[in-house]
């Protein structure tokens, strides 16, 4: 199928380099309706967020999972799903959606986790959208039990369908969602090796405008360190494409009180502001519990950007020169390069970047074409997920968590990572060991805010127990 | 902790989620819940296609199917695998429970349950339920089940 002429929107990659260059941390929610209404609704409140904000079509996992029909049968019986069914309802139907939103100044990402995404691809650009997610590896791996090399190939024809549409003046914008595999417990390394490996993919099969993404770990320094240490190779091997950094919102077990929640995501977005990343994917209050309502998704938008905004007053303080404020063209600049931003990290280099090299160049040196050298390595264990289910992960690394939260390797299988002093320090052991590990996070921050919420009873930021809005139906 | 002698022969647990739901540390977590008490576990994985669970059930003939999930779809791929696997003659009589998140909204008056249950289901065990609640449960079929 043929998509239309690309609708004159703001290309996805120019709003959210434009944005850096202003120094605004551009923020994105998770949303998906099954009923277009509600689509439109929830389009219509990010967008009029206090924040910058880019606009989410999270599409439902029938769908995602290529089960058409099933979502086809639940919009007849009229049954809510968790996403937009955009392969079942009409481009028409879709284009309705986005009148006035995605067409003014308004970038619209569609979001959908799918290893074979061809579909969901010619769907949105029949919509008039360019701007999607995911990889051949981070959307087959951990969510699916396709194939890799039909993963891969599954692929190739989706970013063909995007690079396509490049012909007809379209900017398309593809991300990585392989700095977010198993949304916890896999050691930073591995996860900036996978997410600039499917950025390079995605580049050989003919992408000009990509980002990386990284999902906030249990560590706000070693996040910093892996956040510099993918920029920095994103500078070195994507010297020609368009490039930003997107961090995401801890993606493992979320704090259960509003207080945990919002501390969380206020240092995600102290991260992203800290490492020169340019957007933030937001988590909301009710993200332990339940799909949120798009009352709590603006919430996090502006929470999130008062943070941000915060931690970019206190990094220009502390920085002799002032930040750039889009002085320059966006033309000018490296868009969405550290440069551009004003990173004031400085977490030590305890070997991260040195660790996703070595996985990188080893797989590179596999194959000249990336799909293939990422099944390969695969194959061999160079690349070897820990805790993943999949049949083409070897499944002989495993991860652990040390009492700062920092990720660690335990066993890493044929992985060929420098030499490391903590390796071989204690696994993951058992249920219990596991359930603690995965709420880390959360009972970090369930704590943390206790005790804030103690030391500053008064302060509504901490001791506000719920957020405005009712339950989305 | 002391196993009863029927714990330590072992029951065979099929772990899996349905179609839609691509979660799996929630299947990982069951697997090691599920060993610790010394049964013998088959995981699935993610996004099983209710063929192919059926087929797996039939050809692995467990004694207890452990199905999870938690992207919200689980009430409604619920309704539609159990009646798949009460159709084969092998699987009428296994015990088929399930747990996770099974809706959207996070809130439920029981009612869910209640139409699993009836949908022929053996136990529910919903969020709020705790791990504790799966071991009783196991412990019990596993001293039942003739060894």
């Amino acid at each position: 199928m043929t998509a239309e002429p690309a609708s004159p929107t703001v290309p996805f990659g120019d709003h959210v380099a434009r944005a850096h260059a202003r120094g605004s941390l551009v923020v994105q929610p998770r949303m998906g309706m099954s009923r277009p209404d509600r689509m439109r609704a929830g389009l219509r409140a990010t967008r009029g967020a206090a924040a910058s904000t880019v606009g989410t079509i999270t599409v439902d996992s029938y769908t995602r999972t290529g089960d058409t029909a099933a979502a086809r049968r639940a919009v007849a019986r009229g049954l809510a799903l968790n996403g937009y069914p955009i392969t079942v309802h009409q481009p028409a139907v879709t284009r309705q959606v986005l009148r006035g939103i995605a067409d003014d100044g308004f970038p619209v990402q569609v979001r959908h986790g799918s290893a074979r995404p061809e579909e969901i691809v010619a769907a949105l650009l029949a919509a008039g959208l360019d701007a999607t997610e995911g990889g051949p590896v981070s959307y087959c791996l951990p969510y699916s039990r396709v194939p890799l090399n039909v993963a891969v190939a599954a692929w190739e024809r989706g970013c063909a369908l995007l690079a396509e549409a490049q012909r007809t003046g379209a900017r398309p914008h593809l991300e990585t969602f392989g700095g977010c595999m198993m949304g916890q417990l896999c050691p930073p390394g591995l996860l900036i090796a996978l997410s600039v490996l499917e950025a390079l993919f995605f580049r050989q099969h003919g992408l000009r405008s990509v980002s990386l993404s990284y999902a906030q770990q249990a560590n706000a320094r070693q996040d910093e360190e892996s956040v510099i240490a993918l920029s920095r190779l994103a500078a070195a091997l994507l010297p020609d494409v368009q490039w930003h950094i997107v961090v995401y919102a801890h993606m493992g077990m979320y704090p259960l009180t509003p207080g945990g929640a919002r501390l969380l995501l206020r240092e995600a977005a102290r991260l992203a502001v800290r490492t020169g990343a340019a957007r933030l994917i937001v988590k909301t209050t009710a993200e332990a519990h339940r799909i949120p309502t798009v009352a709590e998704n603006v919430t996090a938008l502006e929470t999130a950007a008062s943070a941000a905004g915060a931690a970019s007053r206190a990094s220009s303080a502390r920085a002799s020169a002032p930040p750039p404020v889009g002085s320059r063209p966006v033309e000018a600049l490296p868009a969405g390069s550290p440069t551009a931003g004003s990173p004031a990290a400085e977490a030590p280099d305890t070997g991260i970047h040195a660790e996703a090299s070595a996985l990188i160049d080893a797989v590179l040196d596999l194959d000249p074409d990336i799909g293939r050298a990422l099944v390969t390595a695969f194959a061999r264990g160079y690349l070897d997920v820990p805790f993943c289910l999949h049949p083409d992960n070897a499944g002989r690394t495993r991860s652990g968590l040390d009492a700062d939260g920092r990720l660690y390797w335990s066993a890493a299988g044929a992985m060929p990572l420098p030499a490391r002093p903590e390796r071989g320090s204690p696994p993951i052991l058992g249920s219990d060991g596991l359930m603690a590990a995965l709420s880390y996070v959360q009972r970090t921050f369930d704590r943390r805010a206790r005790t804030e919420s103690a030391r500053h009873p008064r302060d509504p930021r901490i001791t506000q127990t719920t957020d405005r809005g009712e339950h989305q139906t | 902790m002391e196993l009863g002698k029927a714990e330590r022969v072992g029951l065979d647990v099929v772990v899996s989620t349905m179609a839609s739901d691509a979660h799996t540390w929630n299947l990982v977590f069951l697997q090691l819940l599920l060993e610790e008490l010394g049964h013998r576990v088959t995981n699935l994985g993610a996004c099983v296609p209710d063929t192919e669970l059926v087929a797996e059930c039939r050809r692995l003939a467990p004694d207890l199917i452990v199905l999870s999930s938690v992207n919200g779809h689980g009430f409604i791929d619920a309704q539609r695998v159990i009646p798949g696997l009460r159709a084969c003659p092998e699987l009428l009589r296994t015990r088929v429970v399930i747990g996770g998140k099974l809706g959207i909204t996070g809130t439920d008056d029981g009612s869910v349950a209640r139409t699993l249950r009836a949908a022929g289901f053996d136990e529910v065990f919903e969020e709020h339920a705790s791990a504790d609640e799966l071991r009783s449960f196991v412990r019990a079929l596993s001293a039942a089940v003739p060894v």
